[in-house]
């Protein structure tokens, strides 16, 4: 229904956009010149077509819901209902409409069910009247507007400006929705949970804050000791830091060789099939690292007398360093190439080993840039969700031996959120403030990592 | 004096190819994995594209599947073949007491009575007769086909039993067992066993979502570069938008999937584990590259162009829309596809929203719940059976093939299509 209503304002639009051209060429015709081309009279046209058909739809959306709520909800509002209760019978009624229910249906919910979908019909086809009849209203004014001397280029380019700017503010929209949809169950938990005991605990169960009867109070004694981060945060920085050890040394060398001396020829094959590891879907080095790395090393650590977890920190944060290092490697090897060539000559003429240069000259020069793209990689290796999930523990232990298994942020909030989620128990509000520290911290070391790279950009240009 | 001498610039020159040999050691470290992998991948993948099938006797007694003398078409759609279909298991050793007659039946997939009633439909004149029906192996005996399975272990470690090794061998020794290429794989929507598990469901849900990310994200992420690029004015708001946007693209993904679940679940109360979701979220995610793609692209067509349409007598609006924009669209189309390749390997913020749910039916819009590739990859490798091992890596190997794809088309159209300013 919706569908075919849109389509045919689409036409609309399009006839609009025929008629107003061909106005603009009738005026033509009389000698009288145009202020602006004939399309754009079409142009015009097909706006007054698609402003007042957006503002309805957009109304319409936000209301009709309401409406046919409060409608419905009107035959009970006598008999004493509880608000949740009436909520749940609109939720009954909405799915035995669908053909979706699938409890006993008492007369009442049946009776229900018809009349939602009886005034849904009835809003469906007076969404269809009032717009098309306000659409075709709007169109045939701005029609008669339209003469010889009436300008026509203008709104239109101050429209196309305006919905330009609008697509603009997309990503804006976006920071505020991930800001929005953490914050406001990051405070209930912190409602609940203390932040020191969130910030400075050292247990983390989340397990045991178990899904509570929403009639039982709610007991913070009950949560104590439950959500301590130390473990998560630990676990986290740890494994990253494994990922680090992996990929910096491998990275940053393979990025000096690629800039300083490898051939034209090798730099052409290595440098993409090395981003190909970047391009490998974290999924996949999930299972490499549970199925082929954890094993591996296992074994590898019982014939050498170690007690190896299959489900190693060791497993996943390699596999991570892996993953990582052609971000450094590419980053370093465009902050090295664009060292200017005047330091390297300099240093040559002095007689020093193209080895010499490369580690007392351009290194130093490139130093900010290899930096940003270091903490570049930890931000990555910090917000790696899936090798974790797959590779490394889900129990959170607060240990500093890699061979065993711990967990980190994302882990925890894939571990918590899979499956069916309760908002309001503190055990989904903690996935949410882990996700909120989890954002802070990469933010901080993004913001910092650009604006290193940034400047020294700007030294160089 | 001149022998030290000599000794150091030694020194140096050593140090020299030392260096040296570390770079080298290191893209080759890094090529290394990258072979291990593909390898490691390939290795367990490609079996997977095989399939075995035992080659049993279905007798079609007309009287166990209590059928009259000359039934419709409609008697033999409701006939009960799990009879027939248990007889013929039963036949491959007629003295088996009933454990083994149970150990006989497990040997081939659950779906065995439907693969009989496909083969009466499709000739109803088997009726009252014997006829070779080719049976999917259960996966254990699949893996044993393979090889992939040690039939060494003892018995009790074993999901196979001896019994049931001992008359697959049989078959085998018969020539009763043939692997064919694995077209249910393809076709098939997920399952709970390992042998008749396919990714149709999953594959649709990609593709669905994909569609809904590249409908969303292509065009707001167009727009808005060219507002960046070309209008934008020079002030603190702009500045704010732009490290938006770069910030954007570095926030990891787990954080979009709590964007998807706290925003378009809880607050819009969009239908959960839909493609539909999954799309708006990944768009999400995808935008900030897209932007950057687009206002670069922008950035490398010359002012001279701009000046040129403007001289002229074109308006901002027009030089941009009618020269600026469509010089760009190479460079835009191929950052958008390398794009739209990153969300389709995306898992964790599709996990969120729920698409990691079972789903056994394939999704016919974006409406209907589905998984996506790179999530069934993580429901099957978190499965215990052995089975699954082979399709996972086969999953990946299907995965990586369309990355691959997209990568190259990516790089064609810039090739092909993007002008050399210089």
């Amino acid at each position: 229904m919706n569908l075919i209503l849109f389509t045919f304002i689409v036409l609309l639009g399009f006839t609009s956009y025929y008629f107003g051209r061909k106005k603009a060429y009738s005026i033509q015709s009389t000698k009288k010149r145009l202020t602006a081309l004939p399309q754009f009279y079409g142009y015009y046209l097909a706006i007054w077509c698609a402003i007042p058909a957006f503002i309805i739809f957009s109304l319409w959306a936000i209301f009709e819901p309401t409406i046919v709520k409060l409608l419905i909800l009107s035959d009970y509002s006598n008999q004493g209902y509880l608000d949740d209760e009436l909520n749940l019978i609109y939720e009954k009624t909405k799915a035995l409409s669908r053909g979706q229910f699938t409890g006993e249906i008492t007369p009442f919910i049946k009776a229900s069910a018809e009349k939602y979908l009886s005034l849904r019909s009835i809003a469906q086809s007076s969404k269809a009247v009032i717009v098309l009849s306000i659409i075709i209203a709007s169109v045939a004014y701005a029609y008669k507007r339209i003469s010889s001397n009436s300008r026509t280029r203008e709104p239109v380019e101050k429209f196309l400006n305006a919905v330009l700017f609008t697509a603009s503010l997309a990503a804006i929209l976006t920071t505020v929705g991930i800001v929005f949809s953490l914050i406001f169950q990051t405070i209930d938990f912190f409602k609940v949970i203390p932040l020191f005991d969130f910030v400075f605990g050292t247990h983390w169960y989340p397990a045991k804050a178990f899904v509570r009867d929403s009639s039982e109070a709610l007991d913070p004694s009950m949560y104590s000791d439950t959500f301590g981060a130390i473990p998560i945060f630990a676990g986290t920085f740890f494994i990253a830091f494994i990922a680090m050890c992996v990929a910096i040394p491998i990275g940053l060398m393979s990025g000096i060789y690629l800039a300083e001396y490898a051939s034209v020829k090798v730099r052409q094959y290595a440098k993409p099939l090395i981003e190909i590891l970047a391009g490998i879907p974290t999924v996949v080095y999930g299972f490499f690292a549970a199925l082929t790395v954890g094993p591996f090393l296992k074994e590898l650590g019982t014939s050498m007398g170690l007690e190896v977890s299959a489900e190693s920190a060791l497993a996943a944060g390699g596999v991570m360093g892996i993953m990582i290092i052609p971000f450094i490697s590419s980053l370093s090897d465009d902050v090295i190439t664009s060292v200017p060539q005047s330091l390297r000559d300099g240093s040559y003429a002095m007689g020093a080993t193209k080895s010499e240069t490369i580690k007392r000259v351009i290194f130093p020069a490139a130093l900010p840039g290899i930096v940003g793209s270091i903490l570049l990689g930890v931000s990555r290796a910090i917000g790696e969700t899936m090798i974790v999930v797959m590779a490394s523990g889900l129990a959170a232990n607060l240990t500093l031996n890699p061979l065993e298994s711990t967990s980190t942020i994302t882990a925890q909030i894939v571990v918590i959120l899979i499956g069916d989620q309760a908002f309001g128990d503190p055990k989904t509000q903690a996935a949410f403030a882990l996700g909120m520290s989890l954002f802070l911290v990469t933010l901080c070391l993004n913001i910092v990592a650009l604006r290193v790279v940034k400047k020294y950009r700007e030294k160089y240009e | 004096m001149n022998k030290n001498k000599e000794q150091l610039l030694n020194k140096r020159y050593k140090a020299e190819k030392r260096f040296r040999l570390f770079g080298q050691s290191a893209i080759f470290m890094a090529l290394l994995f990258l072979t291990i992998f593909i390898f490691k991948i390939f290795s367990t993948g490609y079996s997977a594209f095989q399939k075995t099938w035992l080659i049993v006797p279905v007798n079609f007694d007309a009287e166990l599947m209590m059928l009259d003398e000359n039934p419709t078409k409609q008697d033999i759609e409701d006939a009960d073949y799990y009879e027939i279909a248990l007889q013929s298991m039963w036949n491959l050793d007629l003295n088996a007491n009933e454990d083994q007659q149970n150990q006989l039946k497990r040997m081939v997939s659950y779906f065995f009575e439907r693969e009989i009633k496909q083969e009466l439909l499709k000739d109803p004149n088997l009726l009252g007769k014997t006829k070779e029906v080719y049976l999917t192996a259960s996966d254990d005996l699949d893996q044993v086909f393979k090889g992939n399975y040690p039939r060494d272990l003892p018995e009790d470690q074993r999901r196979v039993s001896d019994y049931q090794l001992k008359n697959f061998d049989q078959l085998v020794a018969n020539g009763k067992v043939e692997s064919k290429f694995n077209i249910s794989f393809f076709t098939n929507a997920d399952s709970r066993e390992a042998e008749l598990a396919g990714i149709a469901s999953s594959f649709m849900g990609s593709i669905f979502s994909i569609l809904v990310c590249l409908m969303i994200a292509f065009p707001v992420a167009v727009l808005a570069a060219i507002y960046l690029e070309e209008f934008a004015p020079k002030n603190r708001f702009t500045d704010f938008i732009e490290v938006n946007i770069n910030n954007l693209a570095a926030v990891p993904s787990i954080v979009f999937g709590l964007l998807g679940l706290g925003v378009l679940l809880a607050l819009f109360q969009l239908p959960r584990s839909t493609p539909l979701v999954g799309g708006i979220t990944l768009s999400l995610m995808t935008l900030p590259t897209i932007i950057i793609a687009a206002r670069a692209s922008l950035k490398a067509v010359p002012p001279s162009i701009r000046e040129a349409a403007l001289a002229m007598g074109a308006s901002r609006m027009q030089t941009t829309m009618h020269h600026t924009v469509p010089l760009s669209m190479p460079g835009t189309l191929s950052g958008t596809i390398i794009g739209l390749a990153q969300a389709l390997g995306e898992t964790a913020p599709l996990i969120l929203i729920g698409m990691v749910a079972f789903v056994n039916t394939i999704p016919g819009s974006p409406m209907d719940p589905a998984a996506s590739l790179p999530v069934q990859i993580y429901i099957w490798a978190e499965s215990a059976e052995r089975g699954f091992v082979e399709k996972v890596s086969a999953c990946i190997m299907v995965l990586l093939g369309f990355l691959i794809i997209m990568n190259l088309f990516a790089q064609i159209i810039r090739h092909k299509f993007e002008k050399k300013w210089s």
